[in-house]
């Protein structure tokens, strides 16, 4: 810009910019990638089989149809049986409640114990506790089942709810530690002061301030344990398997013509659950998986 | 008195914290050190105590299917962590230019990253269809001899998991990303502005290093991720075709549940969670040991 | 000619206006302080200078151009933030070349500029080290090094001792003044310190509510602040006010609040009406001349080398400061003086200066 030529009065013009093109762009070209496959299976899962025989991926169904998605829920087969994915959902609906409600409860008690209380073996625990992310599901798969069966939690509703909160114990306390220690320990401290217990104290003190990251918990907990597939294969039971489990069987044990639209129909469906949290939840989901995220 | 009720206290603290101490005792401790001493025997269908050595060890590192696995965790971990760090800092670097709809763009980018595995292997499993999927959509668009076959194409199968599980993850590597170039002192941005620094060279000199605490993050989350897939694999190829995306979790699950080999896929887990530990522990602790030498 | 001018800027964020109609000129080797509390707009002003904030109206000159719609690198400016903002994974050398080097000037260049300045900040010792490995002093002192090594004319300085403790913070103003007298350059500082103001500027502007209150040197400031507002922020412990109202007496005009009467300079005579009276706890004298009014002490805070000393006047309290061999206690009887020419009258209402 010449010295003086020009006297600008006003704001800084705002210029037309390729980059700014660019970055738009480039948003729009991923936001297609992401959604791309959310399309193609609304769609796939309104066409009736006809018009899928005939191709066209991405053609907007001429004769639209739920049919598939009445199929899918009421009639489809999953294995043996065909009574639909409603029974894989009620399942799924009836471990992930005392699954979510266990984890956090004890995941709570020991981030509270963890931040405030001093007891001389904690570190250590909460040490081994954060290396247990580490280890492969598998690796523990073995001795998990045999351990299991003797409790009587193998193959039943209680073995699934075992183990789906052991292997969320390591996240569960360490979100719950973290937010604690967030907390002043002054408040600890006056109630101390005002002679509360352990109990006593966490009832009163912080059970009411931990609201939002119960929320966050519950989130987390619910998405992770409805969208699980191998605890639920290995430790549930022929009578409990989840809704995941009974998709890949419906899909994966199909004899003879394969039906494309009744199959997208019940990924769909399965994927309804978390999905309305996502969209409903918004923020709280990202702060959860960030918070689950920032490890150690 | 004050001092009787504190010890009551942390008896109590204790008492909680004891269900918690029995699970990472028992099972985690307990539960890794069994499985790696029945993987020194000679358990078939049901676990013996006859110790062979490491017998199963030689007999996995000579089984073709188990060296397969590894071959394709290895491809597949690389390909996927390294192209999800990269789609999903730029995802979060585009985002973080003040663009309009920033909070719809980034739902969109996230949203996968709620689904199951199993929705995501079953429907990328459609798209790459190749009689129905993407090739015979653009077929239809007049290229008639175009063809995407990956997913019944034995080399090329392993990367059709892949691109499925970054549509998977890359939102999650975005909001890490974006957490951390948002947590920047906005003072930095003015003394890049003043010091005349254009953007691209701003984020790669300045903001990347900056939170390369998240990069590390996000790529040991990742990394777990690895080791354990399996879920996706299932659904989308089933190991197939042929063994091109056999991975180690399946190798381990099969030869636990159906093959009835205990030995075998107990050593395969140990072996794994070694090689696991191998990568992940030298890492941190250079972290570590960098963010001391910085405090 | 001024070295920085700022002409009838207007900012606004959003619909709220931050800054309205703003004119300011500083000389060229000014130090000009900025002084206000947190939400003036001090550091909007700033931040517009330099070019990090785009103006909505008016113009901004930066020696003899219009930088008005200019990027804040061509501007010839440099600045020091309060949070310091070192690239934290650059070495200290590298900080400080790093615009140097973007702006493509050769090595050697870079490496020798940065030297001098390191060796003006006794830095170089420091210049291998991360900004981690560094304390807040350094770290500081690095920021304005890489400000040095911009070689500009005008360098703007936003709060940067507020992150300092107490005694950092006296070591780095002295040095800035003596950066400032040793290179003559245009220095514009931000600060809500009337301390860091008072010891640093050539002037002060005082800024509130998006305007500027005052802008003098700081002796006039101190000595004879534009408006109620103006004598309240500077200077500490804070001036004494009184509302009231000033009426002719039979010797003179004089101040009247309750019991309270007080004998004002002739310069008030034509100034009738409600008034805020003023003084500075250190312009209150025991004990001296024929005005003198009796007074009780209630209450008495040692502060060191002074004391300040609560006492009541015709049941008004008043502080005042004495020396600390002056010894007090609750419920001594004084006699107090109120100097003429150390009064203040500010107009009831529009708080201006009488």
């Amino acid at each position: 810009m010449s010295a003086g030529a020009i006297v600008p009065e006003g704001p800084r013009p705002r210029h037309f910019g390729w980059a700014r093109l660019g970055i738009y762009a480039f948003l729009i070209v991923a936001a297609l990638f992401f959604l791309f496959p959310l399309y193609v299976m609304v769609l796939t899962s309104l066409k009736p089989m006809a018009e899928i025989r005939m191709g066209g991926l991405l053609a907007w169904p001429s004769d639209p149809t739920v049919e598939p998605w009445i199929k899918a829920w009421t009639s489809a087969c999953t294995g043996l049986r065909c009574e639909g994915l409603r029974v894989g959902f009620w399942n799924s609906v009836i471990i992930t409640i005392p699954s979510a409600v266990l984890a956090i409860l004890l995941g709570m008690i020991n981030g509270y114990a963890l931040s405030f209380w001093r007891v001389p073996w904690a570190n250590w625990m909460f040490a081994i506790l954060m290396f247990g992310t580490f280890i492969p599901y598998q690796v523990l798969f073995y001795p998990l089942v045999r351990i299991a069966s003797t409790l009587g939690l193998f193959g039943n509703l209680g073995g699934i709810v075992f183990v789906q909160v052991v292997f969320a114990l390591p996240v569960m306390t360490l979100l719950f530690r973290n937010y604690y220690a967030s907390l002043p320990e002054e408040l600890f401290k006056a109630a101390r002061v005002d002679g509360a217990g352990f109990w006593r104290t966490w009832f009163s003190i912080m059970l009411p301030l931990s609201g939002p990251m119960l929320v966050v918990a519950c989130i987390l907990k619910v998405t992770n344990t409805w969208n699980d597939y191998i605890l639920g294969l290995i430790f549930a039971g022929r009578d409990n398997l989840p809704m995941t489990v009974q998709l890949n069987n419906m899909v994966n044990s199909t004899l003879g013509e394969r039906e494309y639209n009744m199959e997208m129909a019940a990924t769909l469906l399965t994927a309804l659950v978390p999905l309305v949290i996502y969209f409903v939840s918004g923020r709280w989901f990202v702060r959860g998986i960030a918070a689950g995220a920032v490890k150690g | 008195m004050a001092g009787f009720r504190w010890k009551t206290g942390t008896v109590a603290a204790a008492i909680a914290l004891l269900p918690t101490a029995c699970v990472v005792l028992f099972l985690f401790v307990g539960g890794t050190g069994w499985a790696a001493l029945v993987s020194l025997t000679s358990s078939k269908m049901l676990a013996n105590w006859n110790f062979v050595g490491f017998q199963q060890y030689a007999t996995l590192f000579s089984n073709p299917r188990w060296l397969t696995s590894l071959a394709n965790m290895v491809i597949f971990g690389l390909t996927y962590i390294g192209s999800t760090l990269v789609v999903g800092f730029l995802l979060a670097i585009f985002l973080d230019q003040r663009v309009k709809g920033e909070s719809v763009f980034r739902t969109i980018f996230l949203y996968s990253y709620a689904t199951s595995f199993i929705v995501v292997g079953l429907v990328w499993r459609w798209i790459f269809n190749p009689g129905m999927g993407i090739q015979d959509v653009v077929r239809d668009l007049g290229f008639a001899s175009f063809t995407f076959d990956w997913i019944v194409n034995q080399r090329m199968a392993i990367f059709t998991i892949v691109i499925a599980a970054i549509w998977h993850g890359a939102g999650l590597v975005m909001v890490i990303a974006l957490a951390g170039i948002r947590g920047v002192d906005a003072e930095i941005w003015k003394a890049l502005k003043v010091d005349g620094v254009p953007a691209w060279r701003a984020y790669l000199h300045v903001i990347l290093p900056t939170v390369r605490g998240s990069i590390l993050t996000a790529a040991v989350l990742m990394m777990i991720g690895v080791v354990r897939l399996y879920d996706l694999v299932v659904a989308m190829t089933n190991g197939g075709p042929g063994s091109a995306t056999e991975v180690p979790a399946k190798f381990i699950v099969d030869n636990l549940f159906e093959r009835q080999n205990i030995g075998l896929a107990t050593a395969a887990s140990t072996s794994l969670l070694v090689m696991l530990l191998a990568v992940i522990v030298p890492w941190l602790l250079l972290g570590n040991a960098r963010r001391r030498s910085r405090a | 000619m001024s070295q920085v001018s700022v002409r009838k800027v207007d900012i606004a964020f959003g619909s709220v206006p931050v800054l309205e109609q703003l004119d300011l000129e500083v000389a060229p080797g000014e130090f000009l302080v900025l002084l206000g509390p947190s939400g003036c707009g001090k550091s909007t002003l700033l931040n517009a200078i330099a070019g990090l904030l785009d103006v909505s109206r008016g113009q901004v000159w930066i020696g003899d151009r219009n930088v008005t719609w200019a990027e804040p690198k061509d501007r010839g400016i440099a600045m020091v933030f309060q949070s310091y903002a070192l690239y934290p994974q650059m070495t200290v050398a590298q900080n400080m070349g790093f615009g140097l080097k973007i702006a493509g000037r050769p090595r050697e260049e870079v490496d020798r500029r940065v030297r001098e300045a390191a060796a003006m900040l006794q830095l170089t010792t420091l210049l291998g080290r991360k900004p981690a490995a560094l304390s807040g002093g350094q770290r500081q002192r690095v920021a304005i090094g890489r400000a040095l090594v911009r070689d500009v004319g005008v360098f703007l300085f936003d709060e940067p001792l507020s992150n300092l403790d107490a005694q950092l913070r006296n070591e780095l103003r002295v040095e800035i003044k003596r950066l400032h007298q040793q290179l003559g350059t245009t220095m514009i500082y931000v600060t809500h310190d009337q301390i860091e103001a008072l010891t640093l500027a050539d002037r002060i502007a005082v800024m509130k509510d998006r305007t500027i209150q005052q802008l003098a040197t700081p002796e006039e400031i101190y000595l004879r602040p534009a408006n109620r507002f103006v004598a309240g922020f500077v200077g500490s412990p804070a001036m004494n006010f009184h509302a009231g109202a000033i009426e002719a007496g039979k010797s003179g005009p004089a101040f009247r609040r309750g019991e309270l009467s007080l004998p004002l300079p002739d310069r008030f005579r034509d100034a009738g009406g409600a008034v805020e009276l003023g003084i500075r706890p250190e312009h209150i004298v025991i004990g001296t001349g024929a005005d003198a009014l009796p007074a009780a002490v209630e209450m008495v805070e040692p502060m060191g080398a002074e004391t300040l000393v609560w006492a009541r006047v015709a049941d008004e309290p008043f502080s005042l400061r004495v020396e600390h061999t002056v010894k007090l206690r609750p419920g001594d009887r004084i006699d107090l003086s109120f100097p003429g020419e150390n009064v203040h009258v500010f107009r009831a209402g529009t708080g201006k200066r009488l």
